[in-house]
């Protein structure tokens, strides 16, 4: 008796989450609906850029927002409002991400009949959003300027998950020691692949920049 | 919080590796934990102790942590060192043309059953 078995397992806690999310992946394929997963940190502007964005997409695609930043559905109604699109509200309970498995449950909740672009707006962190994929066909963040230059130093996962990076609010450009070219090559050393695109959700400045690319990205996955 | 989160992904690692092998009680889950994941050991540890005694399989199951150290290599001067003592910036030739080799595992190595 007393006897201990050991049973090795060696696995990541990820790895799981990966499947699902390589499905979600491959049933939205066959749906022919995009999905993007907006990231940033709290503030940086995600909710703004996306109505700007939306706005100058909702005539030539179909688009539907699933907005997981806070348990309140102040973003979700702002964007229906905005936009005049389907929006919903997930209720993450005080998760800090969503996973591949939480996307799909609220993409159950959006009819996604006539749907091609679907964007999630991710809980406003950093840190572990960027460890979970959602199952999206790709990752965009916001880097607004006052959070600093250096954010991609700190934060060599969120960037190197990246497609795009969106850097917002260059409005303020003027009154903070930010600097644009610098940003773009921290940016480059964790994903030389990065789109940066700067804009002023404000204004609606570079915006277009923003929806041309995703209007590329939907129509490629539709039609590849 | 993000611990419970990771918490909630051991167990239904747990609870299916113990189906697979015929296991009614798990006495111990072992983690190997990179120094620079995004796990705080201590906060798994309080979280672990809610969440699995409310599972059967899992009641006064120990949750044993590995503290991986976390290494960067330069991709300049082809060393490696300690992330967490230099960051991101080559202690040898100051490059910042590196990358993390390990150090950010969350990972279950193994679960341990008393045989009596
Ligand atoms: N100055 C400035 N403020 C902005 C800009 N874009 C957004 N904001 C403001 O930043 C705050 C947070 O924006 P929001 O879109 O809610 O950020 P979210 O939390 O990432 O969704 C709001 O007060 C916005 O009005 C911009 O381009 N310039
Ligand atoms: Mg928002
Ligand atoms: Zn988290
Ligand atoms: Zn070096």
């Amino acid at each position: 008796m007393d006897g201990v078995k050991i049973i090795e397992i060696k696995k990541s806690v990820f790895a799981e989450n990966e499947k699902d999310a390589d499905e979600l992946r491959k049933e939205l394929k066959d749906k022919g609906v995009y999905l993007l997963n907006l990231m940033s940190s709290p503030g940086s502007g995600k909710t703004t850029t996306l109505i700007r964005t939306i706005n100058l997409l909702k005539d030539r695609i179909r688009i539907a927002v699933m907005e997981a930043d806070i348990d309140s559905d102040v973003d979700a109604i702002k964007i229906k409002e905005a936009t005049g699109i389907q929006s919903i509200q997930l209720h993450t309970g005080g998760m800090c991400h969503l996973d591949a498995e939480m996307t799909r449950q609220g993409l159950d909740g959006l009819d996604l009949e006539d749907i091609d672009l679907v964007v999630l707006e991710n809980v406003g962190n950093l840190v572990c959003p960027a460890e979970f994929d959602t199952g999206s066909v790709r990752n965009a963040m916001i880097l607004s300027v006052p959070e600093g230059d250096d954010k991609p130093l700190k934060y060599p996962l969120m960037f190197s998950v990246c497609d795009v990076v969106v850097v917002n609010k260059i409005d303020v450009l003027p009154f903070f020691d930010f600097d644009i070219e610098k940003c773009r090559e921290y940016i480059h050393m964790r994903n030389p692949k990065a789109r940066v695109i700067p804009v002023c959700a404000k204004t609606g400045e570079g915006v277009d920049a923003f929806a041309e690319w995703i209007l590329e990205e939907v129509s490629e996955w539709k039609t590849q | 919080m993000h611990e419970l989160g990771i918490v909630f992904y051991i167990i239904r690692d747990v609870k299916q590796a113990a189906g697979e092998n015929n296991v009614d009680h798990v006495s111990a889950v072992v983690m190997n934990i990179g120094e620079v994941s995004t796990v705080i050991p201590e906060y798994l540890a309080d979280c672990w102790r809610w969440a699995a005694d409310k599972e059967p399989l899992l009641e006064g199951c120990e949750l044993k942590v590995n503290i991986i150290p976390a290494v960067t290599h330069c991709d300049d001067c082809g060393k490696d060192y300690e992330t967490v003592k230099y960051g991101k910036t080559c202690p040898f030739c100051s490059s910042g043309n590196t990358f993390l080799l390990r150090g950010n595992e969350v990972e279950i190595k193994e679960i341990e059953v008393s045989n009596n």
